[in-house]
């Protein structure tokens, strides 16, 4: 059975000294082949061998990183396929940015559990193993969904959906005179549809232009900052994205009380979220607030408890941290420039001595004692959600390049005289692949499109 | 009391577009077969439009007759009016539609019936379905007759518990005041089916000589007209064609239907079933589209030998006395004769998803379902269900494998698939839009799609198959032509593509990058370099196609092999959903509801994710080597 070319980063993220894209499927090689330079050309190599050269992209000649390429030829490998390996420099950014021209020219971003499921179905797996398959395709399935559902949430799904919009009132108009051609319904013109092309390709662009820059998606693990009023989290948000960390710091589509900022850690993509100061109050307009960080609580991936080093333990504090104990916190004990007050060994009771870090924001001491306990929690794998997220950017990404090229056949194709319904076929797989983004949210609406767009029937 | 009628192989009940095509498909295939209907003088009768045809369900008329159904011929020998639509679109939606004499459709169609070999055509209300051990052996009629069958198609239209709506007024009774079926109705829900309460409707007719032309719009047929049979080379008719006309509804109309609507049954309550979003009636429309200030109207001839016409965009249930008031609120209408009014009906439908892709039920074996029990609405789409009930009617018979029209092969299988597998809560119609692969499934190439299924079970004579084989043969013979053929910067070459408005030649190229300029087409090159034999129009216009849409062609037809893959991976009948581990509750819950055939099948059912697909595979692949492992020891 030939199968499609599937991708995917097969190391953990992180500070190892390498990370590894894997690529496995029919067009395995001839897929890498394309984007890697080197004294022997992939095609042409033995199977089980290491090359060593760049990653380069063949549209701008530009080097992405300097690369180990490992190729072997199916069946003798994991999949039974052609797999190629890339083992990239380690940190994030370089195999995330060979993961998406890997994308970009052929292969597909590897569903959840994919490679075992391959494995599987080609023998290469043992029979008893079955469950063990398919409890890694549930419990990947599983977490992928749920970080979609929170992304589908997101700054990038709500510039997704007018988009989306606009595409389908195009494609209706064009299925309105396909399917009926005698009512009065105006004729589409080329003109027409070229410029409303061509609108959504500039968005589709203006969303890349800023994925380059690393702005796009608020991805990252979710970090909340949690503590009493004036405990000190805003300075310590601050302090973070001051200290020249910070990718990004106006984020669309904020409505809440809760501020955010992307910063990077360790290489390690945060999102911040600074949330009201959580203590049992009366005020209505309060109340609400606490509750959202309640609710933010929940969501988190990562929390930082900040308290107060200059004053004693609150019982409103008592309850966050015998509500924290089981969850993935550090303690940050803010203030450090003030004289004591805080009873650290209560504190110590439920965290150990590498979850609390102690520094005075105000001042920007003991910064880097907080990122060395942040990255150690996230690479003994207590954060987890954040490989996930960032991921599904990759493939987010990806995606808007097929939403581009789609668009850009699509006007082509109206400069050439082609039949409007051809040019279809290429905003439709536009509005698919912008579909994809969105995931299980996105709906199949041609038809509702088309029967409330227009009045038809006999 | 009740006597033993006769034994046959196929019975089929109910002798509309679908009846029609099931029994003449089953006694093509040599099964003897007995199609039975409520009224001999209503067979294959059009209850609403005189027309057939247009975007997607013209394609289907074609498809049919490429698998040797008769709607298109029937259409080809008695039409009125004959227009291919969609013109200035691309090859793959030009629609051929006709308006046929509503008369002479059924008469004719009726004559072969009567003369088909192997087919007994009998008047017979059916009311009750003769099952043993889940398998349907037979049928009772009214009058006491049981017929003993292998297998039974149902094709009851609209006719299954069917209710008139009419302003206030409320009926019993099957379309155009036929008798509705009601025991049988009551026989399907007692042998465990889900029914559905679908409702439909049709305009007024109103008299010629009533209407006031010169306020109206001329509708006329194509100078040229070609037909829906791949058979058909000529009809002298053609020559004689009457036209439709066009006007549209006034301020007044929209003033009219607004004061009464507290009477219209849509919104009075009075209507408990679902109508087609696609065929809305006019107060509907003047609700849901109030800014728009008028809609079209189409006037058109019911026949060569009578004065009634249809009015197409005022399908109503209003009271009589508001319908004439509407009708002469209408420009050109203003002293019209109303002949009949139009009305709602409702009816029960079989949901569609209790059936197997072959269009058997999944509770009966041997009993088939076709056309509007099926949920769906338009002759067309009857009467391609139809010919796949009949034909997998009569390979159940012969104990063959049923036909599975594959979605990239037909607007047949799009349909069936759709039905069968999403169910529909509405009557459903056929959209070009609702094929993944338009661009495969043209007009044109019906042929190429169904003629060799056709052949292979024997619905297509030999002398039809070499023909079809031959005009194949032909196009691949010129299209290998066009490419080995060079073409020269020559002057007579240059001179053509000037007059054409195409840039000009620096190097020799071949032929199909030539044919492939837009402005180019196949007799521009036929003046420079014609073959040397003598092709038809056919062969040239499908050499055109062919090579002109070759990238848009290939990109689709990339589509498809990847999606049969998914399709070939079968799920064998027996498997259950319920112990699969890993398996999402709702999974499991839609899988076992529709056993999906395959993989692609299972994919297309909501509710079923890539995850749960995954697991399934995982699954059956776990199960597939077992299964080996258990045989080989």
């Amino acid at each position: 059975m030939k199968e499609d070319t599937i991708a995917a980063i097969a190391t953990a993220l992180g500070e190892g000294s390498i990370a590894v894209v894997r690529v496995s499927g029919e067009n395995a090689i001839e897929t890498v082949a394309k984007l890697f330079k080197s004294k022997h050309d992939l095609r042409d190599v033995a199977s089980h061998t290491v090359q060593y050269g760049w990653i380069v992209d063949p549209n701008n000649e530009l080097v992405l990183d300097e690369v180990l390429v490992t190729v072997m030829k199916g069946p003798r490998t994991f999949t039974a396929e052609n797999v190629v390996e890339i083992s990239t420099h380690g940190g994030i950014v370089a195999v995330k940015s060979v993961l998406e021209l890997v994308l970009r020219h052929g292969a597909r971003l590897a569903e959840p559990g994919e490679f075992t499921k391959r494995a599987f179905l080609n023998g290469r797996i043992d029979l008893a193993q079955a469950e063990a398959v398919i409890d890694l395709i549930r419990s990947k399935s599983d977490r992928a969904f749920q970080v979609a559902r929170k992304q589908a949430e997101g700054a990038l799904s709500k510039q997704i959906i007018p988009m989306r919009q606009h595409l389908i009132e195009l494609i209706a108009h064009v299925e309105v005179n396909i399917d009926y051609p005698e009512h009065d319904v105006e004729d589409i013109t080329t003109d027409f549809i070229r410029s409303n092309c061509g609108s959504v390709l500039k968005q589709v662009n203006e969303l890349l232009i800023k994925s380059n820059e690393g702005k796009i998606l608020r991805e990252g693990i979710v970090t909340v900052i949690v503590g009493r009023p004036n405990a000190g989290k805003s300075s310590l948000l601050n302090a973070l994205a001051r200290d020249n960390k910070a990718i990004v710091t106006d984020i669309p589509g904020t409505t809440r009380d809760i501020v955010e900022e992307s910063v990077s850690l360790s290489g390690i993509p945060l999102r911040l979220l600074d949330t009201a100061g959580i203590r049992e109050t009366s005020d209505k307009v309060e109340q609400i607030g606490v509750e959202r960080s309640h609710d933010a609580l929940n969501d988190a991936d990562l929390i930082l408890l900040v308290l107060n080093h200059h004053e004693a333990l609150h019982e409103d504090e008592r309850k966050l941290i015998e509500q924290l104990k089981d969850r993935p916190t550090i303690v940050v004990v803010n203030k450090m420039d003030l004289p004591g007050h805080l009873e650290i060994a209560e504190v110590e009771q439920t965290f150990t001595k590498d979850q609390i870090v102690f520094l005075s924001a105000k001042e920007g001491n003991g910064i880097d004692e907080l990122e060395k306990a942040v990255s150690g929690l996230f690479f003994s794998g207590a954060v987890e959600s954040g490989d996930i997220t960032y991921v599904s950017n990759a493939r987010h990404i990806s995606l808007l390049h097929q939403t581009k090229q789609s668009l850009e056949d699509a006007i082509g194709a109206t400069y050439e005289g082609v039949p409007i319904d051809l040019i279809q076929i290429d905003i439709t797989s536009s509005w698919e692949s912008l579909g994809q983004i969105l995931g299980e949210a996105a709906g199949d609406s041609l038809l509702d499109q088309i029967f409330s767009q227009f009045c038809l029937g006999k | 009391m009740s006597y033993r009628a006769g034994e046959y192989d196929v019975i089929v009940i109910g002798a509309g577009h679908a009846g029609c095509e099931a029994a003449l498909a089953a006694a093509r295939m040599g099964c003897e077969t007995l199609l039975l209907t409520i009224n001999l003088d209503m067979v294959a009768f059009m209850y609403c439009n005189p027309s057939i045809g247009g975007p997607a369900k013209g394609h289907v008329v074609r498809e049919i007759d490429a698998l040797g159904g008769e709607m298109g011929r029937n259409t080809d020998k008695t039409f009125i009016q004959m227009r291919m639509l969609n013109t200035a679109k691309g090859p793959a939606v030009h629609a051929l539609r006709a308006q046929a004499d509503k008369f002479l459709y059924q008469h004719t169609m009726k004559q072969t019936i009567e003369g088909q070999e192997r087919l007994t055509l009998r008047q017979g209300l059916v009311e009750d379905l003769i099952i043993e051990d889940g398998v349907c052996v037979g049928v009772v009629t009214k009058t006491g007759a049981e017929y003993g069958a292998k297998s039974v198609v149902l094709t009851t239209g609209t006719y299954l518990r069917g209710k008139v709506i009419l302003g206030e007024l409320m009926y019993e009774s099957g379309p155009n005041n036929q008798q509705p079926a009601v025991k049988l109705s009551e026989s399907l829900k007692r042998n465990g089916f889900q029914l559905a309460r679908l409702k439909t409707g049709t305009p007024p007719r109103v008299h010629e000589d009533s209407i006031d032309f010169s306020k109206t719009e001329i509708q006329p047929g194509d100078d040229k007209p070609k037909y829906f049979s791949y058979e058909t080379e000529y009809m002298a008719h053609s020559e004689d064609q009457i036209p439709c006309w066009l006007t549209y509804t006034s301020e007044k109309s929209h003033q009219i239907i607004n004061d009464n609507l507290y009477r219209a049954p849509m919104f009075s309550g009075l209507i408990e079933g679902t109508g087609p979003r696609y065929c809305p009636s006019i107060e509907d429309k003047i609700v849901r589209f109030a800014d728009k200030p008028k809609h079209q109207i189409f006037l058109e001839p019911e026949g060569r030998n009578t004065k009634e016409y249809y009015v197409q965009g005022l399908s109503t249930s209003m009271p009589e006395e508001v319908q004439v008031d509407i009708l002469r609120s209408i420009p050109g209408l203003e002293k019209v004769e109303m002949m009949r009014p139009g009305y709602a009906i409702e009816y029960d439908a079989v949901v569609p998803t209790q059936l197997w892709p072959s269009l058997e039920t999944k509770l009966v074996t041997n009993l088939f379902t076709a056309g509007q029990i099926n949920g769906t609405s338009g002759y067309e789409e009857a009467a391609g269900q139809g010919i796949i009930a009949g034909i997998n009617a009569a390979r159940k018979v012969q104990g063959a494998e049923p036909v599975i029209i594959e979605r990239s092969r037909g607007y047949i299988g799009v349909m069936i698939d759709d039905l069968v597998t999403k169910g529909t809560n509405e009557p459903y119609r056929l959209l070009t839009s609702r094929a993944e692969y338009r661009l495969l499934l043209r007009h044109d190439n019906a042929d190429l799609r169904m003629t060799p299924l056709g052949h292979e079970i024997g619905l297509i004579s030999e002398a039809r198959y070499e023909k079809f084989v031959e005009k194949k043969n032909l196009v691949e013979a010129e299209i290998e032509r066009l490419k080995e053929t060079r073409f020269r910067p020559d002057e007579a070459v240059q001179a053509m593509l000037e007059a054409a408005g195409s840039s000009l030649l620096n190097n020799s190229v071949d032929g199909l990058t030539l044919l492939r300029r837009p402005e180019l087409t196949y007799a521009h090159l036929e003046t420079l370099n014609p073959s040397p034999i003598t092709l038809s129009e056919d062969v040239k216009e499908q050499v055109e196609i062919q090579v002109k849409y070759t990238g848009y062609i290939e990109k689709q037809q990339i589509q498809v092999d990847r999606m049969e893959r998914m399709e070939k991976k079968r799920i064998p009948d027996n498997i259950d959903y319920d112990i699969i581990y890993g398996l999402a509750t709702e999974a499991k819950q839609r899988l076992s509801k529709i056993r999906p055939l395959s993989i692609g099948q299972a994919s297309r059912i909501s509710g079923v994710n890539p995850a749960d697909l995954s697991i399934l595979l995982v699954h059956l692949e776990h199960y597939n080597r077992v299964t080996a492992a258990s045989h080989s020891s």
